[in-house]
């Protein structure tokens, strides 16, 4: 019976292909437009480590002094050199690191290829098993190498084919700011999105292309980027850093329990009274522990913009949806006589309206293949954009099967009123008028 | 016109009515507001900046090793770079306006304030305000002999020395006018945390490097503090120069000193046109919205138009063998059309409002002005009278003699 309507369907679309076209379109430039948005917005708001991020969690103190202070505000989004080494030794968590940004310029050892800066990332050992960062070659540093403040490096997989050809280059010596490095590592590709680990580095950035041990970069004067945030008598001094209250790293840590999440969260407070006690502290204690998702919240890291088009796209498909209930209501009433014969032989009222919806299924597919080709147009569009997120912007498997079940089904559900009005014609009336 | 006889045939045609007046209504809504948005990313993509951008170029080095005599060096980049042919002025500097990155601090009027009243952006560099162009409105330029090393400057901040800072400060008018609204900012104090600075000049405009709040964005200081890390701000004699100086000054800066990599090298031109990136991005994306809106509405009218036609065609034979003329034909599409459309403009007013009021609380949008009612208004009436047009000739053209037969 299936077959019957769907044949009866594409007779009746191709009876008038203005009207169909303009029913397709309509749908396709809807579809294709929120598709295009919502893509970008999944993309843009999804979990950058799925499986491990209920794990993770951004602790936050506050050290600055009492003047400026305000109740209920926020914490530092970031901790400083003394605080960030006091949670890094005291291990209270399954994984710590304790990490900042730079750039870094690369003397590469082939004459051929000119010196050039990279991103890089300084950080502690236990970076690379909290993130679950995949190595190509070799592995990540340790405690000791930390301590000795060495003179290794983890470099990405993108930048091992730079300088090596991507073979594998463990071993090898890699000058950076005049000071010969051993690297130790190439990372396989490796890009979480969002960059949640230091948002200020650009948010949807790629993860960096070099990775050296922290305290190595404090004793190669490696220059550190990002956000530096001071107070008091604090003006971002390079060189003392490490004393000044200025807050310029990111501290992470894993908790792989509910009761873990709850002692850290003691931990935290009570390193907050001791630092109260020893003066260094001024305001009430203020400790906050994020997971990653509810950290990425809190800096509202999806772009208004994003949100914005995605609203702006769904109007969009509700107008075309609106024109398309119209459309079909006058096609469906314009055949009331041909309708009226069917019920007259005998077809249910029920048979009817499967019909109708048979023909607007018809045109929801036609508009969802449309609009999905759209779709793939927008998001190239998307990807010629200048941001940072611009690239990211591809359809995955998930976001093509919502494309077709939100163009099947919103043109089903726009067909449901003119269906519902076509099979209330009186039969015997439209025989008379015939 | 009659208007009784079209109400009485849209109390027939409930839903079909229904459907154009709220498909109007959208779409009336959404343009409103995606075309007040425009509006605002094409008043943000207009800024003054206050600088002479036609005449700038920017370069910024990165020394490879550790540089001693950074200074020195410094001097000697700004010394070669003034003798390149169509210099007219060079400063070394900390940041520059379209640059993203910047450095701010609070300001006090008062150093025993618990907040400060705002934060503003520190501009620095020998020269910067004549090299920027900077107009100055009142007020005196910094002096050669108050410009300290900003080094020195660091260092005596965290020594709480209080005679090694900065003791002058040139302030732009948008700073003054929110500092000591109506009043003359020259011999001011201000205070950073709890330097006393005076202000000495105030230049028309100014803009901040990285703009987070547009109401903001003028509130720029130039502190008389001597840079060298590398950053150069270049003003041409004549905008043709911006090229061949940049090519020159690349060359020459690394011929003195190999050992470090250029970074950035552009126009200001260049580095406004990628500041105002996401702006241009989204008007775009409206522009085409919008435009795609009026299409769809405009062929749902014509779509429903002919459907109206074609299923009155037996009626309008009867009305014109009955002594209609044409034109009354004409006339009572059109004024059907008018009546939907002016129906649904008013709702769509309504929802426009709202979706501001939306818009107000979650993007920071001022409210919608009234002028967008009247002017969106008639656009949509012009849309449906348009769209309209091609059916209700058709309709016109419909003979008496339909009447006469039976199908």
């Amino acid at each position: 019976m299936l077959s019957y309507y769907l044949d009866l369907a594409l007779r009746s679309l191709r009876r008038n292909k203005m009207l169909t076209a303009l029913m397709v379109l309509a749908i396709a430039l809807g579809i294709g437009a929120s598709m295009t948005t919502l893509t970008v917005l999944h993309v843009l708001s999804g979990d950058p480590l799925p499986g491990t991020s209920a794990s993770l969690f951004y602790p936050q103190v506050d050290p600055r002094e009492l003047d400026g202070y305000e109740p209920g505000k926020e914490p530092p989004s970031q901790v400083t050199w003394i605080d960030g080494m006091n949670l890094l030794h005291a291990k209270r968590a399954d994984h710590q690191a304790l990490m900042t940004g730079g750039s870094v310029p690369l003397q590469p050892n082939q004459s051929n290829v000119d010196p050039f800066y990279s991103n890089a990332r300084y950080t502690t050992n236990e970076f690379f098993p909290m993130f679950h960062v995949p190595f190509l070659f070799g592995h990540g540093w340790s405690q000791s190498e930390d301590d000795a403040k060495a003179r290794v490096v983890v470099i990405s997989r993108t930048l091992n084919d730079k300088l090596f050809g991507g073979k594998d280059s463990t071993g090898q010596t890699l000058r950076i700011k005049d000071v010969a490095f051993q690297v130790i590592g190439v990372l396989d590709t490796w890009r979480p999105n969002p960059h949640f680990y230091d948002l200020y580095m650009g948010r949807y950035s790629a993860s960096e292309d070099v990775f050296v041990p922290l305290t190595t970069s404090r004793d190669t004067r490696l220059e550190h980027d990002g956000s530096t945030d001071c107070w008091g008598s604090g003006g971002g001094d390079e060189e003392h850093a490490e004393t000044q209250p200025c807050v310029w790293l990111q501290f992470w840590v894993q908790l792989d329990s509910a009761t873990k999440v709850a002692a850290y969260k003691d931990f935290l407070t009570h390193y907050s009274q001791e630092q109260k006690a020893l003066g260094r502290f001024q305001r009430p204690v203020n400790v906050r522990l994020p997971v990653l998702m509810e950290w990425l919240d809190i800096n509202k890291v999806v772009p208004g913009d994003v949100k914005l088009q995605t609203w702006l796209a769904f109007g969009f498909l509700l107008v075309c949806l609106v024109n398309t209930v119209g459309l079909m209501l006058a096609k469906f009433l314009r055949r009331a006589g041909e309708l009226g014969v069917r019920r007259a032989l005998g077809a249910s009222k029920r048979e009817v309206f499967i019909q109708l919806l048979v023909e607007s299924g018809v045109i929801g597919l036609a508009g969802g293949i449309a609009g999905l080709l759209l779709a793939v147009l927008g998001l190239w569009l998307v990807r010629l954009q200048p941001s940072d997120y611009a690239s990211l912007a591809h359809l995955d498997l998930k976001m093509l099967l919502t494309t077709f079940l939100l163009a099947v089904g919103s043109t089903l559900l726009a067909g449901l009123l003119p269906a519902w009005r076509a099979c209330q014609i009186t039969p015997a009336l439209q025989l008379k008028s015939q | 016109m009659d208007i009784l006889p079209i109400l009485s045939t849209l109390r027939r045609h409930k839903i079909t009515a229904f459907l154009v007046i709220i498909e109007i209504a959208l779409t009336c809504a959404i343009v409103c507001n995606a075309v007040f948005i425009i509006n605002q990313r094409l008043d943000r993509m207009s800024m003054q900046s206050g600088i002479d951008e036609h005449h700038l170029v920017h370069v910024l080095m990165a020394d490879i090793g550790v540089t001693k005599d950074q200074k020195a060096r410094s001097q000697e980049d700004l010394a070669t770079l003034r003798q390149i042919p169509g210099v007219a002025s060079v400063s070394s500097v900390m940041q520059v306006p379209f640059g993203n990155s910047s450095s701010n601090a609070g300001i006090k009027l008062d150093p025993k304030q618990n907040q400060p009243t705002l934060n503003a952006t520190l501009y620095s560099g020998v020269n910067v305000v004549r090299t920027l162009g900077l107009q100055l409105m009142a007020g005196r330029d910094l002096m050669p002999d108050e410009y300290i090393d900003f080094d020195d400057v660091v260092r005596a901040a965290a020594a709480k020395d209080a005679k090694s800072v900065p003791h002058v400060v040139v302030i732009t008018q948008g700073l003054a006018e929110r500092l000591w609204p109506g009043q003359q900012a020259l011999g001011k104090q201000l205070y950073i945390s709890d330097w006393p600075l005076t202000v000495v000049g105030v230049v028309k405009e100014l803009i901040r490097p990285y703009i987070e709040n547009d109401a903001e964005r003028s509130y720029s200081m130039i502190l008389p503090m001597r840079e060298s890390r590398g950053e150069y701000i270049i003003r041409t004699k004549s905008p043709q120069d911006r090229d061949s100086v940049l090519t020159a000054a690349v060359a020459k800066l690394k011929e003195i000193n190999s050992h470090r990599v250029v970074l950035k090298k552009q126009t200001l031109d260049e580095m406004r046109h990628d500041f105002f990136q996401n702006d241009r991005a989204m008007t775009g994306l409206l522009v085409g919205v919008c435009i795609a809106l009026l299409v769809v509405t405009a062929l749902g009218i014509v779509g429903l138009g002919s459907f109206w036609v074609a299923q009155r065609r037996r009626q309008i034979g009867v009305r014109r063998a009955l002594g209609a003329t044409r034109s009354n034909i004409l006339r009572y599409f059109q004024t059907e059309n008018f009546l939907l459309a002016t129906i649904g403009i008013v709702l769509g007013m309504v929802m426009a409002y709202g979706i501001n009021l939306l818009l107000m609380l979650h993007y920071e949008l001022p409210r919608l002005p009234v002028i967008y009612f009247p002017v969106g208004a008639v656009l949509l009436w012009i849309i449906g009278q348009l769209a309209v047009l091609g059916p209700a000739m058709r309709a016109a053209a419909v003979p008496p003699v339909v009447a006469t037969r039976s199908v």
